[in-house]
């Protein structure tokens, strides 16, 4: 108790006690209880689900075995599918836009801050606000689909948000398998790279696990089964339009990081460069990019966790109800206050949190280890 | 004498209040239904004036957004004195299992209402013998709308059963016709679905399907999907893209010869587009459903543990009268529940629903909450989409029975 003594100490935590608590309460309290609701068997008795004191059983990890290999929750394993492919190509969208709106503003052609305040700005727009323009021109019979014919080809037939087509399809049975096999060889990755770098110890640790997670994943994930049929998932065509109105909003956000990154390099490193007989493009792809690699880094933390929770963008283009167009935020909701089914809602509110934890926590961590070390 | 004094002024005080203080009515009817609530309000300011009634709407087809809104509230504490909900199962299998309604049936039998509603809708109303709320509208799932001077043109009749759908639907591509169905969104689908059902069941069977005596894994309820999965070959491809009155409007334009909707269609044609009922469009019940009336109703509790409880059951009162009813409902574009409305406060399509809801055997319709709980409803999107995207008619069957299994359907 010695740090009582000191008075700056003192005030400095009273100061902030009251965020502490509050924090301590509404957030984590609340995460907690959402973690213990999805433990238990609420809304499963429609008599409990919504009585003014429901009677509510423990039963374990049962909502999540559901989840993933339950019969009547196949919408669920493709609405993980969705966001998959939705983050991926959501976050590869605004990086290559944003990355290439930066250079082209780095060039400083004239009228520079009027273009950028029009890149910038669609992410000042609510979602709710361009989903529904974006609806808009996404109908089959209008919008988008009418543009070939202003140059004379014939209008497009795409269904867009509707559309029912699914493109690389995967059985349900063989995710495991797939996804041990993508760690491994992130994991393989790691260790080659680490072993550039000289860093034994952090090599051999990666390259055991990827040695466990390959041999587990060609002997017992190849016969684990979750499910005792076939049921096949894929990336639904529906969700393009929503990537395209998510990437139009939000690649803004990474031109303006990456244009803050290209200002911060220095001209001498340039003129060295040039100096040195090197091309445009190496200047580019040797010089500059290696330096814009944090930034990247941090605009895939922030938009990875924000195409993991996308709701409203969804909601106001496609309604809750189109399939095709599910996320698992949405599945939530509905689960939630239409099915009555509490419990399952709050293992879906769970396995996001999850998720975007996975995408969050690294980061922080090393944010954290990087300034310990400043 | 003091004593006296103390009495006199207590009732006079109560009876005050029991005529003054709040009414808070939590609905979904905003936009085009808002002005039949609001006649509705009109007159109950009429029978007692100073009461202040708060129309709480919250907007959004179907309640889809005032349910969760609700939800919130009765879960929180705060119930509105009356809230409309669709009568049967939607409200019995979330509000009443959960021992939040008060019973009503003292109401009923006080107000005479017994002889008044059709006994199809009271049992529909009604759990383990007690009734819950009051129905203020009827509407007609099963009907299949059509322009009549273009199927004069087409040569065809507007088909008898589901058979002669199929057939007609043929006919018509013959001559160049792509889709003869016009179909909406999602929840379209499933009232089509319904509709098909109720067709190929019969109306007994449809009814057993509720009530668990007839599981969904059936040949019989299996044999659905089947003819469910050729009447949408008959339909526009775009249909998830539509609303339902853009699906209307494609048998208004001719890009379709038939639409099966809700008869909220009806008034969406004679006051939007201004059509004459019989000429500028024409009706039949959906194939194979002749004689019978699937319905669904909105009705009106009084949840437990309200502030204006007097004042609510006035409400109540009101929307189960015989004024009540034949105020809201031809704005509304429905017809009364009670059997004993005046007609020719109705325009023509609305009398001839008249006659079938006192004449016709009365189902119950699934999509919109009077046969099943919510919990089989808001999942039986995903036996849909199931069914959709693998066309497996036993796979579908076989999740509808697991989702029934665990709802606990008809149990």
């Amino acid at each position: 108790m010695r740090w009582l003594r000191n008075k700056d100490s003192l005030y400095g935590f009273l100061v902030i006690l009251p965020s502490l608590v509050l924090l301590a309460v509404f957030v984590y309290g609340f995460i907690f209880q959402t973690f213990y609701i999805s433990l238990t068997d609420w809304g499963k008795d429609p008599a409990q689900a919504l009585s003014a004191n429901p009677q509510i059983r423990f039963i374990g990890f049962e909502n999540y075995r559901e989840l993933f290999t339950g019969f009547i929750d196949s919408r669920f394993r493709q609405d993980l599918f969705n966001s998959f492919f939705f983050t991926l190509f959501f976050v590869l969208g605004c990086l290559g836009v944003g990355l290439g709106l930066a250079i082209l503003l780095d060039q400083g052609p004239k009228g520079e801050g009027f273009f950028r305040t029009i890149f910038l700005f669609p992410m000042s727009l609510s979602f709710i606000v361009t989903g529904t323009i974006w609806r808009w021109m996404l109908q089959p019979q209008g919008g988008v689909n009418q543009l070939p014919t202003l140059v004379g080809l014939p209008k497009g037939e795409f269904a867009w948000l509707t559309s029912r087509q699914q493109i690389w399809q995967v059985s349900w049975n063989d995710v495991p398998f797939i996804t041990a096999l993508l760690v491994g060889l992130v994991l393989v990755l790691i260790t080659l790279s680490a072993f550039r770098r000289g860093e034994q110890r952090r090599g051999y640790i990666a390259l055991g696990s990827a040695t466990l997670l390959l041999l587990w994943a060609f002997t017992l994930g190849r016969s684990l089964q979750p499910l005792p049929y076939e049921e096949l998932h894929g990336f639904n065509l529906a969700l393009i339009g929503i990537i395209l109105a998510a990437v139009w909003q939000m690649s803004g956000y990474t031109m303006a990081l990456y244009l803050a990154g290209l200002r911060g390099i220095p001209e001498e490193l340039r003129e060295a460069a040039r100096v040195d007989g090197a091309s445009e493009w190496q200047l580019y792809w040797r010089v500059i990019l290696p330096q814009l690699a944090p930034i990247t880094l941090s605009a895939m933390m922030i938009l990875g966790h924000i195409s993991l929770k996308i709701f409203d963008l969804v909601f106001a283009m496609a309604g809750a109800d189109n399939a095709p167009t599910d996320v698992p935020a949405l599945l939530m909701y509905l689960t939630t206050f239409r099915a009555n089914q509490i419990a399952k809602g709050a293992a879906i509110a769970m396995i996001l949190l999850l998720l975007v934890a996975a995408v969050i926590v690294p980061y922080l961590y090393r944010q954290l280890k990087s300034e310990v070390r400043r | 004498m003091r004593k006296l004094w103390l009495t006199l002024i207590l009732t006079l005080g109560s009876l005050a209040m029991a005529q003054s203080g709040k009414l808070e009515i939590f609905s979904w009817w905003a936009g085009d239904e808002g002005p039949a609530l609001q006649a509705l309000i009109d007159l109950y300011k009429k029978r007692y004036p100073n009461v202040e009634v708060i129309n709480a709407t919250v907007t959004g087809g179907a309640g889809v957004n005032a349910k969760a809104v609700l939800k919130t509230r009765m879960l929180g504490g705060d119930p509105p004195d009356s809230f409309q909900v669709h009568a049967g199962q939607e409200l019995i299998g979330t509000w009443v299992v959960a021992d939040r309604m008060e019973d009503l049936t003292a109401l009923f039998n006080r107000e005479g209402w017994m002889t008044k509603f059709p006994k199809g809708l009271i049992d529909l109303i009604s759990y383990k013998g007690k009734i819950y709320s009051v129905p203020v509208n009827i509407h007609r799932s099963n009907v299949m709308w059509y322009v009549p001077a273009r199927l004069r043109e087409w040569g065809v009749q507007p088909p008898k059963t589901w058979a002669e759908f199929l057939t007609t639907c043929q006919t018509l591509k013959n001559k160049g016709l792509a889709a003869p169905l016009a179909l909406g969104e999602n929840w379209t689908q499933q009232h089509l679905w319904e509709s098909v059902a109720l067709g190929v069941l019969g109306a007994a069977d449809y009814a057993n399907l509720w009530t668990g005596k007839l599981r969904f894994t059936d040949p019989k309820a299996v044999a659905v999907w089947n003819t469910f999965g050729r009447v949408l070959d008959c339909a526009n491809r775009d249909a998830a893209g539509l609303s339902w009155q853009q699906a209307v409007d494609r048998v208004l334009e001719g890009q379709a010869a038939f639409n099966i909707m809700g008869d909220w269609a009806a008034g969406y044609m004679t006051t939007t587009k201004g059509l004459k009922p019989g000429e500028g469009f024409g009706w039949a019940p959906a194939p194979s459903t002749a004689g019978v009336f699937m319905m669904l109703s909105d009705s009106f509790g009084l949840p437990k543990g309200v502030k204006n409880r007097a004042n609510a059951i006035n409400w109540l009162r009101l929307v189960g009268s015989k004024e009540g009813q034949d105020t809201f409902n031809p704005l509304k574009g429905s017809i009364a529940a009670r059997t004993d409305s005046d007609p020719s406060k109705y325009n023509t399509y609305l009398q001839s629903a008249m006659r079938d809801w006192k004449s016709n055997r009365i189902v119950g319709s699934l999509v919109h909450g009077a046969v099943a709980p919510e919990s089989f409803m808001s999942q039986f999107a995903t036996v849909m989409e199931i069914y959709l995207s693998s066309r497996n008619a036993q796979a579908a069957a076989n999740a509808a029975q697991a989702i029934a299994n665990q709802v606990r359907l008809g149990q």
